[in-house]
C-alpha cells in the first residue's frame, strides 16, 4: 500500500477500488492470519530441532498443517513436500522426474495453455537435450484426448496438464488424463495452483502422481506452496535444492513454520467452505456475465463456460483495447489480456491458443471473483465496465466503421 | 504503471474526439496502425484555402498513451502549416506526455497519422486540380 501511495498522488486510495483480480493472488483469510502469528515468536522454533520443546512444538504445528493439506487432495500426509510455491513445484515435478528418469525417457509432454513456470521450464529440458510435446488446445481452451493418447511414446517420462487455467478459468478433463496416463504407464503431473480448494479434488481417483499447490491463492500466505509426490506407485524425482535433506531429501532447507501452518489452516477453511463459496460465487459470476451481456453489445465470453473456476470471467470487449479500458475502470483491480499490460507486444498466448483473433485478444479483461466478493461489488463492476466502454467505443474507430458497416478485415491495415 | 498526469488529463478529458467528412476535398484522413496490433489511431485535419489546418479530429483504440498521443497532436496542428505540421516529431510528443519507453511507439504512430492525414488532403488536391 506504501508503493502505491506513494506512486500514487491523483491515484485512488486501493481501499477504494473493488478487487476482481483473484486469479493473480488472494488476501491472507483474517483467520490464517490468527492461526500463524503465535509461531513468529512465542511458539517459534525450528521444526527440525529435535533434542528440545521448541522444536518439537515446531514439528507438531507442520505435521498438523501438512495432514490438512495433505486431505484437501485426498493424499497421504508424507506424500506432501514444502516448497516456495507453485513455481517451484512446477520446476521441481517436471525437472525433478525428468532428470531422474533420463535414463530410459527422454520425452514430455504438456499443453499450449500452461502457466509460463510451467512452459519455460519445458524449454529447459529441452536445452538438456529432452523432447517436449506441447498439445494444442480446442476452441473452448480444453485439451483433446485423442490428441493426448496419440501424443504418449514409450519414452514419455511424464504428461503435465494443469487442473485449472489462471487465465481464462478453464478446467482440463484430469480425471480421463490421469486414466490415460495410469493405463500407458506415465506419470501425471498437474498444477492445481488455481484449483486446489476451488474444485473438489482426489489424487486417487483421477490418478495424479504429482500436483502442484499454491498457499496465496487460497486466502493463505504468499512464499509457500506444495508439492504433491505419489508414494504408491513410487514417484522418485532428483532434488532441485539440496542441503539437509528435509522434506525426505526432495527439498532442502528449513522450513518456514508460519507460512506452513497458515497454509493448512488456508487449506482446512477451503475445505471446509468449498461447496458453499463455490455456489455463492457460480451466482456472482452469473450475475457479472448476465449483467455485462445486458449491458453491453459486442462482447465475447473466452474458455469454456461450463467447464470452468467458479469465480472467473474472461471476456473480450470487441473495439475497446484492453489497457485503455482498463485505465478508464480505475475503480476495479482486474487484468487484461491485451499485449500493452505485458512487457512484451503480444498479446495473451492463451487466448490466441484458443483462436481468438488478436484484435479480440487485444481487448479481453480477466475478472477474478473470491471470498471477499460481494453482490454489490459485481453491480458496481457491471456499471462500471459499461459505462466506459461506451465512451471508449465513441473514441474508437474500429467502433465507428462497424457501425458503419465496413468489415475491419477488408482494410490493408499496416502492421507495426 | 503509472500515467503521467498529462497522459491521464488527456485520456480522461480528450480534445476534439469525432470525424470530420472524409470525403470533402478540404479534410485529410490518415488511419494508421492495426486492430491486431492492438492500437488504431485516425486522425483527420480540415485544411483552409491558405494552407492553414482550422481543425483537427481524432479517433483511437488502444491504450492510454495512444489515445493521449492522438488528442495532443490534435491540439497542436490546429492553426499550423501542412509544412509545419509534418514536422512534429514523435520524441516531442513523447517528451510531452512523458511517455515511459514501452509507449515510445504511441508518440510514433501519432506522427505518422499526423503524415498520412497531411499525405491524404495532398493526394486529393492534386485530384482536384486534374479535373
Amino acid at each position: 500500500m506504501d508503493v502505491l501511495d506513494a506512486e500514487a498522488g491523483a491515484k485512488p486510495d486501493p481501499r477504494s477500488v473493488v478487487y476482481l483480480d483473484y486469479q493473480a493472488t488472494t488476501p491472507t483469510d483474517p483467520r490464517v492470519i490468527e492461526a500463524m502469528l503465535p509461531y513468529f515468536n512465542e511458539r517459534f522454533g525450528n521444526p527440525h530441532s529435535r533434542s528440545h520443546p521448541y522444536g518439537w512444538r515446531a514439528e507438531e504445528a507442520v505435521e498438523k498443517a501438512r495432514a490438512e493439506i495433505a486431505a484437501i487432495i485426498g493424499a497421504d500426509p508424507k506424500e506432501i513436500v514444502f516448497t516456495s510455491g507453485a513455481t517451484e513445484s512446477n520446476n521441481l515435478a517436471l525437472k525433478g522426474v525428468a532428470r531422474f528418469y533420463r535414463d530410459k525417457k527422454n520425452h514430455v509432454i504438456t499443453e499450449v495453455t500452461e502457466h509460463k513456470c510451467v512452459l519455460d521450464t519445458c524449454r529447459h529440458l529441452e536445452q538438456e537435450g529432452f523432447e517436449v510435446t506441447y498439445l494444442p488446445v480446442q476452441p473452448n481452451g480444453l485439451v483433446d484426448l485423442d490428441g493426448l493418447k496419440a501424443a504418449i511414446r514409450d519414452t514419455t517420462a511424464i504428461v503435465s496438464v494443469m487442473a485449472a487455467n489462471n487465465e481464462i478459468g478453464v478446467l482440463q478433463p484430469i480425471r480421463e488424463i490421469g486414466a490415460i496416463c495410469r493405463e500407458r504407464q506415465v506419470f501425471f503431473h498437474t498444477d492445481a495452483a488455481q484449483a486446489v480448494g476451488k474444485i473438489p479434488l482426489d489424487v486417487n481417483e483421477m490418478n495424479i502422481d504429482l500436483m502442484s499447490i499454491s498457499a496465496h491463492k487460497i486466502y493463505g500466505p504468499m512464499g509457500i506452496g506444495a508439492l504433491y509426490v505419489r508414494r504408491r506407485p513410487r514417484v522418485r524425482i532428483v532434488p532441485l535444492i539440496n542441503g539437509g535433506g528435509q522434506e525426505r531429501g526432495m527439498r532442502s532447507g528449513t522450513l518456514a513454520t508460519p507460512l506452513v501452518v497458515g497454509f493448512g489452516e488456508a487449506c482446512r477453511l477451503a475445505a471446509a467452505e468449498m461447496a458453499d463459496e463455490a455456489k455463492r460465487l457460480m451466482a456472482l459470476r452469473q450475475r457479472l456475465y448476465e449483467g455485462l451481456m445486458k449491458r453491453v453489445p459486442c462482447i465475447y465470453l473466452n474458455g469454456d463456460l461450463e467447464h470452468r473456476l467458479p469465480g472467473n470471467l474472461n471476456m473480450s470487449f470487441a473495439y475497446v483495447e484492453g489497457e485503455g479500458l482498463m485505465m478508464g475502470i480505475k475503480d476495479l483491480a482486474v487484468s487484461s489480456g491485451s499485449a500493452c499490460t505485458s512487457a512484451s507486444l503480444e498479446p495473451s498466448y492463451v487466448l490466441r491458443a484458443l483462436g481468438v483473433a488478436e484484435e479480440l485478444a487485444h481487448t479481453s479483461l480477466r475478472l477474478g471473483l473470491g471470498r471477499f466478493t460481494t453482490e454489490e461489488d459485481i453491480d458496481h463492476a457491471i456499471e462500471s465496465i459499461a459505462r466506459e466502454v461506451g465512451r471508449l467505443r465513441e473514441m474508437s474507430p474500429l467502433w465507428e466503421m462497424a457501425q458503419e458497416g465496413v468489415d475491419l478485415k477488408s482494410i490493408a491495415w499496416a502492421e507495426h | 504503471m503509472a500515467y503521467s498526469d498529462k497522459v491521464v488529463d488527456h485520456y480522461e478529458n480528450p480534445r476534439n474526439v469525432g470525424s470530420l467528412d472524409k470525403d470533402s476535398t478540404n479534410v485529410g484522413t490518415g488511419l494508421v496502425g492495426a486492430p491486431a496490433c492492438g492500437d488504431v489511431m485516425k486522425l483527420q485535419i480540415l485544411v483552409n484555402e491558405q494552407g492553414i489546418i482550422e481543425d483537427a479530429k481524432f479517433k483511437t483504440f488502444g491504450c492510454g498513451s495512444a489515445i493521449a498521443s492522438s488528442s495532443l497532436v490534435t491540439e497542436w496542428v490546429k492553426g499550423k502549416t501542412l509544412e509545419e505540421a509534418v514536422s512534429i516529431k514523435n520524441t516531442e510528443i513523447a517528451q510531452h506526455l512523458a511517455l515511459p519507453p514501452v509507449k515510445i511507439h504511441c508518440s510514433v504512430l501519432a506522427e505518422d497519422a499526423i503524415k498520412a492525414a497531411v499525405s491524404d488532403y495532398r493526394k486529393k488536391r492534386v485530384t482536384k486540380a486534374a479535373e
